[in-house]
């Protein structure tokens, strides 16, 4: 399941929220599990949301985020039938994405 | 005169504050209320109850069976409604079960899988994405959204379970003589910030009942309603409960019991 993004876009006016809940463990490096061995960071650093064509959102992430991220942001003078995609990259070098249609 | 225009703004200035001072009470009451409202129908849960709906068709064990044909009391391979019925008396294993004793009943008579192996880790520790068993219990609970809890009282034997779980419920045990009905049995208590539910009482108990399994934030995972009582009982400072047990089921059926007719909301979305 690793990897995978659930998004859902509704659109009010000429403006859609976008809310994206991503699946991922989050770990800071500084944790250590029952046995007391460290758990390595694993975290994601860069996420990009882009709306068709055009990069809407951009961000750097870091180790301070919870885990199974919950990002909602706003969509000025987006369309019914736009496609948003929400895109992940983590320290490991694994990606994740997802997309939804507004509506 | 001028001892009147004072007074206005002074009352004012009063309402304002205590408009404020509710909003903040009202937040630090629970906080957990808002970042529901936030989350929306969003919840973390989805991608465990996705797993637990693969997992429930997977074939596995030195039988590679999958679940499908699980009986969970409404017949092999029923599952929507299920959880809303449960614990219950099943009449091939002649005993009282709830979800997780049951699970573990299919998973070993279905797919021939140890007993031992599946209770060595039945829930998540720190830096664990989750057990098979969290699912599972995710999955079946889901398909119970929004039916009321039936807890079935007809068998002899779902009485007898029932009484066993009061009895314990008030029981004093341990090295602090602690009983779940010490912080459990009186209404409008709070340790911290959380607000104990009075689980005698049919509201508390239904609200509760209800909203388990359910996505723990602060742990970024789902717990079970057998993680529940296991906890409780360690921070009693009791002997563990293990998952399916006689002690962990007649807990469960006293308190679905007490909140018959609430309508499941799990899994829910807690600290």
């Amino acid at each position: 399941m690793a990897g995978s993004i659930r998004i859902r876009a509704t659109l009010t006016g000429d403006v859609a929220e976008v809310k994206a809940l991503m699946r991922h463990p989050m770990e800071t490096g500084q944790r250590k599990d029952s046995a007391g061995n460290k758990i390595p960071a694993h975290f994601i650093t860069e996420v990009k949301a882009t709306s068709g064509d055009k990069t809407v959102l951009q961000a750097h992430w870091g180790a301070a985020v919870s885990q199974n991220p919950f990002l909602s942001f706003r969509i000025k003078g987006a369309k019914a039938g736009d496609t948003v995609k929400v895109q992940w990259l983590d320290n490991k070098g694994q990606t994740g994405a997802g997309e939804a249609t507004v509506k | 005169m001028s001892a009147k225009s004072g007074f206005v703004p002074l009352l004012r200035t009063l309402s304002v504050c205590s408009l404020l001072f509710a909003v903040a009470a009202e937040a630090q009451d629970d906080p957990f209320a808002e970042y529901r409202e936030m989350m929306g129908d969003d919840n973390p849960a989805i991608f465990v109850i996705e797993e637990g709906a693969e997992l429930w068709t997977k074939p596995q064990g030195p039988k590679q069976a999958s679940l499908e044909q699980c009986d969970l009391g409404l017949g092999a391979g029923v599952v929507k409604g299920a959880y809303a019925q449960l614990p219950r008396y099943f009449d091939d294993t002649r005993q009282v079960m709830d979800l997780e004793g049951r699970l573990i009943h299919c998973m070993v008579s279905l797919q021939g899988r140890d007993r031992s192996d599946i209770l060595r880790k039945p829930y998540s520790g720190t830096g664990d994405m989750g057990t098979e068993l969290e699912a599972l219990a995710s999955y079946v609970a889901d398909q119970s959204m929004g039916m009321p809890i039936a807890t079935p009282q007809d068998h002899p034997a779902e009485k007898a379970t029932y009484a066993m779980g009061k009895e314990l419920f008030f029981y004093r045990a341990g090295p602090y003589d602690f009983s779940c009905a010490t912080c459990h049995r009186q209404d409008e208590k709070r340790i911290r910030l959380q607000n104990l539910p009075n689980l005698t009482a049919h509201a508390n108990a239904g609200e509760a009942y209800s909203s388990w399994p359910a996505y723990r934030i602060s742990q970024g995972l789902v717990r079970t309603m057998g993680w529940r009582m296991q906890n409780c009982a360690k921070q009693q400072r009791l002997p563990q409960l293990l998952p399916g047990s006689e002690a962990v089921i007649s807990l469960i059926t006293y308190m679905s019991v007490n909140g018959s007719g609430t309508e499941m909301a799990a899994p829910g979305l807690k600290r």
